[in-house]
């Protein structure tokens, strides 16, 4: 095929002007860069190729020169970043596969159908791996609730993904939302994928073989979600509106017929590789399978099935239906390949060949109408460095207090406040809206520090949780990044797991802005710190930017996904009390550190100051404890310390559970501990590094000497009291004191309140 | 000798593989059958799991009565053999008229998913044998249609043979009629449950009052003979 005469444009094509390479968010340098690789102008489906490719949602054009910086190794990694989704060695030959990736722009303008297809996807890129989905996981980001818009966003975001999850039957085991203002206009969605697999049937999206087959499996190509990649690529405007209808629509039934077909066509062998063709459809799929395994495609555009008549080769690329899949076969296979299909009642059709000229090749019919090299098309995409400036604002927000004129209320009515500011309230009216216990496995629901999971006809287990606060990054990209890596390690040991890998989201807004660029490189530069210390390296994950509306920048919002392991999984550890009498202990260190803390956010309305530091090293010693109490089985809870500080953490171990009936009084005296602190820094302060736990009585001792074995400070507080008994904690110069199920109240009833339930 | 089990499988199963581990736990030689076969004659038990049968895009369980296998079902029913449906299974039963009354939308209008506590109220099913009654268990629920309606009359029917097997205590998650929680047919044979026994069938899940349901269903002796006489004398009393 090669020497062919150019291609030509099809019947209808617009001429190409500098006008229409605008459209396309290309650059004139990038345009240039394109003849310059073509050796003349492209065609119109060659532009939007381009455009596709090389935004910033697929070439990862600005952030690729950091994301280069993150630790990617270790003995426990199987599939690095590069991948549809990372891969973690498990015990005895299992693995796990896990991503995170971010559904913002969609959901903003469709909060239902944008938040489906983001699960959707998510769920596609890992069981392309070879890997059975077991868990979702998601973290999202709105603005207040007091606000009608905010309230429609949140309820359709949760609805969207809810209806998806539940319908393919994938278990949501945790997740986080918080609010803010800085979300009002571009919230985000954040969903995460984990499954199991053998190692042995791991299989990647690398085509190759000249002469095998492509085919498209799932549903048929229609117009929807044209430009979906190039949206993502851009901000937010009022006429973003207008993009509805790119948003695409989710079909659940079909994605699990899709699941298991998939998998049954891996497990068959007849299949070299597979892809999902998401972002940017059919021409990312294609483009990046041939460039990781070397070779050229070449694909008649004719001959992929349509939703309707009239589509344009343009469109057939660009268009990102949903769960649709392109496989790569042996050309003799093709009848199994197609017999597995049907029984999954989908259509399995031949689109395209496996070529050696590494060309990347589309015709319609006997027509040529895409011709490009097929390297330089996804690996020459440009690379930005863009410039990284602090903003002076938020140095000046970093180094301010609040005002000393406006008086805390009562510690006691602080922590009234917290335990109703929805950032911090019970998520029990999201997660209740998921299926926490299809595929039965569920060994640790929701509402708890992490999700566990076992694995049928083993005794370890994987615990996964998702992490972030965009506050302390905000004011100290640096300290934020590093924060949300640690918590979600902490998350993860709470449970007894040893923390073994993370994916990340990183949502930010226009990195063209210097100010976001430094947000952007400081944050990773934290997070790349914090997993070198925590030995967890990062396996893949995901980059939005662009996350601007009118009002400006979304927070700094860098999203850890954390997936640990658990030896035995019944000795897996919950974060509530559970035995009347067991003893408190606080674990690490509080320090005065009320920078970025709710207590200002929620009570004085002041977010400033810097936020609490984290110490690594203190951090890996925490992790190490809590992992070594509970594989000796010494804890009957464990509970991370971090948002709205000790009070808050103490509260939720005396709450319990969100279905408690007979949640568990507490009593802890501080009046010894941190005795230069104030009693607002003592309770409120979110210094990292810090966990409440609880045993039995004739455990302390031991679990005292262990975390002096292992160098971690430890505060005997208190005792568990009596079932519905008073939440009460003693200070030096006062308490609070308040029946367990008034707290229960307030902060079971905080969200449900204030979306009219 | 172990009771040979039928899990069938619906393109948009989801709970297909749960119930059938289940099954096993409790001892029983459990498999799947495709919803294309027709043929159920090896089967003591039929089980029709949870999940969203074709999407439930129409109706819950409203496609899935149309599919090859029911007409097997409907047999083996018909016959006196055990029919366990399970949410989506029990959805699929009512539509197929082989339990009386529907399943609607929850009355709070959202997919709920958490435990709920049900007590036993009727001991001669296939599926409650080894239950007291009045015995409570907690188990999960999750669902968005699983109100289950039935008219005044068909409502008085059901209470006045005990048909009503398990009964939501405390909360009744849905506002389902009468706190009704999963029913019989009145040969008994065929079963209905809204919660989820296979999620909760050890201690590692939660706690073992799930696998009530499924030892009941491996000890009894409800052979398709025995059902077949008690579906012509219609009432009863008891295994």
């Amino acid at each position: 095929m090669t020497g062919g005469p150019p291609p030509t444009p099809f019947p209808g094509d617009p001429p190409i002007t500098l006008a229409l390479v605008r459209e396309h968010n290309l650059t004139s340098d990038e345009y240039r860069r394109i003849e310059a690789l073509l050796g003349r102008a492209p065609t119109f489906a060659e532009l939007g190729i381009f455009s596709a490719l090389w935004s910033e949602h697929c070439s990862y054009k600005h952030s690729k020169s950091v994301l280069k910086t993150l630790p990617v190794t270790g003995p426990q990694v199987v599939q690095g970043p590069g991948e549809n989704a990372g891969v973690l060695r498990l015990p005895h030959g299992w693995a796990v596969a896990f991503k995170i990736e971010s559904h913002n722009h969609p959901s903003a303008v469709e909060p239902y159908q944008g938040a489906a297809t983001g699960a959707g996807g998510i769920l596609r890129d890992v069981f392309t791996m070879g890997a059975r989905p077991v868990a979702l996981l998601n973290s999202l980001r709105f603005g207040s609730l007091d606000d009608a818009r905010n309230r429609y966003l949140f309820g359709g975001v949760v609805r969207g993904i809810g209806d998806y999850g539940n319908c393919v039957g994938i278990p949501t085991l945790g997740g986080e939302v918080d609010f803010g203002a800085g979300y009002a206009g571009n919230p985000l969605v954040n969903a995460m994928c984990v499954g199991l697999l053998k190692e042995r049937d791991l299989i990647r999206a690398r085509a190759h073989g000249v002469g095998n087959v492509l085919l498209c499996v799932g549903s048929r190509t229609g117009r929807d979600g044209i430009h979906g990649a190039s949206f993502a690529s851009e901000e937010l405007t009022r006429e973003s509106e207008q993009r509805r209808p790119q948003v695409q629509v989710g079909d659940p039934f079909t994605e699990k017929l899709l699941l298991e077909a998939s998998l049954e066509l891996i497990a068959s062998g007849h299949i070299v590789a597979i892809q999902d063709m998401g972002a940017a459809g059919l021409t990312s799929s294609s483009a990046e399978m041939a460039a990781r395994g070397g070779v050229g495609v070449e694909i008649d555009l004719a001959l992929v099935p349509t939703r309707e008549p009239g589509m344009t080769p343009y469109e057939i690329l660009l268009s990102e239906s949903q769960e649709r899949m392109l496989v790569v076969a042996k050309p003799d296979r093709l009848a199994e390949v197609r017999a597995i299909a049907a029984k999954w009642e989908l259509d399995a059709t031949p689109v395209g060949r496996v070529t050696d000229d590494g060309m990347y090749r589309c015709r319609w019919k006997d027509q040529v109408v895409v011709e490009i090299p097929g390297r330089p098309l996804v690996e020459d995409s440009p690379v930005c460095h863009p410039e990284a400036r602090e903003d002076e604002a938020i140095a000046r927000l970093r180094s301010s207090r609040p005002t000393p004129h406006t008086p805390l209320p009562t510690p006691e009515e602080c922590l009234l406040r917290l335990l109703d500011s929805p950032s911090i309230a019970s998520k029990r009216w999201v997660f209740e809206q998921y299926d926490s216990t299809v595929q039965a496995s569920t060994v640790i629901a929701p509402g708890g520090d992490a999700g566990v999971l076992r694995v049928r006809g083993e005794a370890f287990g994987v615990a996964v949780s998702t992490d972030g606060n965009a506050r302390y990054v905000l004011l100290d990209p640096y300290e934020g990044g590093k924060a949300a890596v640690a918590e979600a390690a902490r998350n993860v040991a709470c449970t007894g797991a040893r923390p073994l890998g993370i994916t990340n989201c990183l949502n930010f807004g226009n990195p063209e802005r210097p100010a976001v660029f430094q947000q952007f490189k400081e944050a990773c530069r934290g997070i790349a710190d914090a997993c070198r210390a925590l030995g967890t390296p990062v396996t893949g994950g995901n980059v939005s930017f662009y996350n601007e509306s009118p009002t400006g920048a979304v927070p700094p919002t860098p999203v850890i996904g954390m997936v640990g392991l658990l030896p035995r999984v019944d000795h897996a550890v919950p974060s509530f009390a559970r035995a009347a009498g067991d003893a408190v202990l606080v674990l690490g260190s509080t320090r005065a550190e009320l920078g970025g803390s709710a207590l200002w956010e929620a009570v004085l309305g002041f977010t400033g100051g810097e936020p609490p530091r984290v110490d690594l090293e203190a951090e890996r010693r925490l992790v190490d404890l809590l992992v070594t109490a509970a594989e000796r089985g010494l804890l009957r809870s464990a509970h991370d310390c971090s948002h709205g500080g000790l009070a808050v953490a103490l509260a939720e171990v005396a709450m319990g559970g969100p279905y408690e009936e007979h949640p568990f009084g507490l009593d802890v005296d501080l009046t010894s501990y941190a005795a230069r602190l104030s009693p607002y820094e003592l309770l409120f302060s979110e210094s990292h590094g810090r966990a409440v736990v609880t045993c039995a009585q004739d455990r302390a001792a031991v679990v005292v000497a262990l975390a002096a074995e292992l160098g971690v400070p430890v505060h005997r507080a208190g005792v568990v009291g009596a079932p519905n008994g008073t939440f009460r904690v003693t200070l030096r110069d006062g308490q609070i004191a308040r029946p367990v199920a008034a707290l229960r109240r307030v902060y079971f009833e905080a969200i449900p309140r204030r979306m009219g339930d | 000798m172990s009771k040979r089990v039928a899990v069938v499988v619906f393109p948009g199963s989801n709970c297909d593989a749960d119930t059938l581990a289940a099954a096993r736990a409790a001892g029983s030689d459990a498999y799947y059958v495709w919803h294309r076969d027709t043929d159920l004659r090896q089967a003591d038990v039929v089980i029709l799991p949870g999940g969203f049968s074709y999407g439930d895009y129409l109706r819950s369980g409203a496609i899935a009565r149309f599919s090859p296998v029911m007409r097997a079902v409907e047999a083996h029913a018909l016959g006196g053999g055990p029919v366990l449906g399970i949410c989506n299974g029990f959805q699929i039963l009512c539509e197929a008229g082989l339990l009386s009354g529907g399943l609607m939308r929850n009355a709070r209008l959202k997919f709920l998913s958490r435990p709920v506590r049900v007590r036993v109220e009727a001991t001669d099913t296939p599926f409650t044998c080894l239950s007291t009654t009045g015995e409570e268990l907690v188990l999960p629920i999750a669902h968005g249609d699983g109100r289950y309606v039935a008219d005044a009359h068909t409502a008085a029917e059901l209470e006045a043979d005990a048909r009503v097997v398990w009964r939501y205590v405390g909360d009744n998650p849905n506002g389902s009629t009468n706190d009704i929680a999963g029913i019989c047919s009145v040969a008994r044979n065929v079963v209905g449950i809204m919660p989820h026994p296979e999620r909760r069938n050890e201690a590692l899940l939660g706690g073992p009052d799930g696998a009530r349901v499924f030892q009941s269903m491996e000890a009894g002796h409800a052979t398709q003979h025995a059902g077949a006489l008690r579906a012509v004398g219609g009432r009863h009393d008891g295994m």
